[in-house]
């Protein structure tokens, strides 16, 4: 067993003592903090304590609806983004109707990124998707975008330097630097990445974008920055659907935090150790 | 010597018809800057002239590294307060030669890339200019 594996696999943790500093079975870490990967097993058991803590759920899902806090917590301009915070997003799957593209749009429409018919090449930055168990025949209707890894293998496999994760948890491409390689694209395990195939003309002050570039999912960061909620997520409160919560992962009293705390969630592909900031409730 | 001395009256002629040519101002081709919005540039003109590119490629790597957005040396904020109007009233994009940076630009025959990416032209947010009263100087 490593000594550095603390989560409940390190009984049975096999984590190598060189540079472990992961759980083998799940990828929990010791210098992780409260953005710890939540393995499915952890999630299994969480669902026996539900039932005994759904008055709490009742008041806390009635409290939901009354605050709109998904306003981001106040940085000043000339202040760096800080390591204390992990940007996370928390996707309510059953809130998620199907048929409905809001949060798509209201992407579209912020950074100003549209299609030409072909969707094979055309830039996604979010997307809607809609998974069926044949089995049972449980359907959820889910967006998806970059899962801002803690992670990235986006960043591992760049080779000049411009896909890069930001002090708070955000996932960026410096277009400065990229030179359209497109190594991220295949690197992506999320496939959030598009590459930008014709040249644009309408871009948004806010929003850079050129062809020959990769790009991804900002996490909106030009409005985190300056206090604003996700257009995504903006939109999808103001139509009333309210499947979106951003939020700091870091603060354990952030509405995101607490909310994860007592829903069950899961990430996309956690066997890859990536560490998403993108959890899904529901799936 | 009668041809020496000759040549020499010519050249001095020529000297002195030229010479007002050459050092008599306003007379060279000058590119003419749109005047801001403002009573002043955020830095002082000269400096602005010599390196303004240098003040964009910091301020960018600080904006998209560590999130600052200050004003003060902010490519959407030039661009805000060197806003030309066409004569339609809207601004002028960077294909126009009448943009702000494409004045200067094409003065000294650089082609600047910032805008392959960059919007060229303030957002709906950012006040327009009144009138045509940037135009010229």
């Amino acid at each position: 067993m490593s000594t550095h594996c603390t989560c409940i696999h390190a009984e049975t943790c096999q984590a190598g003592p060189i540079g472990a500093r992961s759980c083998n079975t799940c990828g929990h870490g010791s210098d992780r903090t409260s953005d710890t990967p939540v393995p499915v097993e952890t999630v299994s058991r969480r669902c026996a304590i539900t039932g005994a803590l759904s008055a709490l759920v009742v008041s806390h899902g009635v409290l939901l609806l009354l605050s709109n806090n998904n306003v981001a917590a106040a940085k000043p301009a000339d202040q760096p983004v800080s390591r204390t915070i992990r940007w996370g997003l928390l996707v309510d799957v059953t809130k998620c109707a199907e048929g409905c593209s809001s949060c798509v749009d209201a992407c579209r429409e912020e950074h100003g990124w549209t299609g030409f018919g072909r969707p094979a090449t055309d830039p996604q930055w979010i997307r809607k998707l809609f998974l069926k168990d044949r089995a049972t025949g449980y359907a959820v209707s889910l967006p998806l975008m970059c899962q801002h890894c803690e992670f990235p293998p986006c960043v591992d496999v760049c080779p000049t330097g411009a896909s890069f994760r930001r002090a708070d948890g955000i996932v960026l491409v410096d277009r400065h630097i990229c030179i359209g390689c497109r190594y991220c694209m295949m690197a992506c395990p999320y496939n959030a990445r598009s590459f930008v195939h014709e040249t644009p003309n309408n871009q948004q002050p806010h929003t850079p974008r050129g062809k020959g570039c990769v790009e991804s999912c900002t996490l909106c960061a030009h409005r985190i920055d300056r206090d604003r909620p996700l257009a995504c997520v903006e939109r999808c409160t103001e139509i009333g659907h309210q499947a979106l919560l951003f939020g700091n992962l870091n603060d354990p009293r952030s509405e995101i935090s607490q909310r994860l705390t007592i829903y069950t969630s899961v990430r996309v592909r956690p066997d890859l150790r990536t560490n998403p900031g993108v959890y899904y409730q529901g799936l | 010597m009668t041809g020496v001395c000759r040549l020499l009256v010519v050249l001095w002629v020529m000297i002195g018809c030229m010479a007002p040519a050459v050092t008599k101002a306003g007379d060279e081709p000058e590119p003419l800057i749109p005047k801001g919005k403002g009573e002043r540039c955020v830095e002082e003109t000269g400096y602005m002239r010599r390196n303004h590119m240098e003040l964009l490629k910091h301020q960018r790597d600080e904006t998209l590294y560590k999130g600052i957005r200050t004003k003060r040396h902010s490519l959407q904020e030039c661009i805000a307060c060197h806003t030309v109007l066409g004569s339609n009233g809207r601004p002028v994009t960077i294909a126009s030669p009448e943009h702000f940076c494409n004045v200067c630009h094409a003065y000294v025959a650089v082609t600047p890339d910032c805008f392959m990416c960059h919007a060229s032209t303030p957002g709906p947010s950012d006040p327009l200019p009144f009138g045509d009263s940037n135009k010229g100087k």
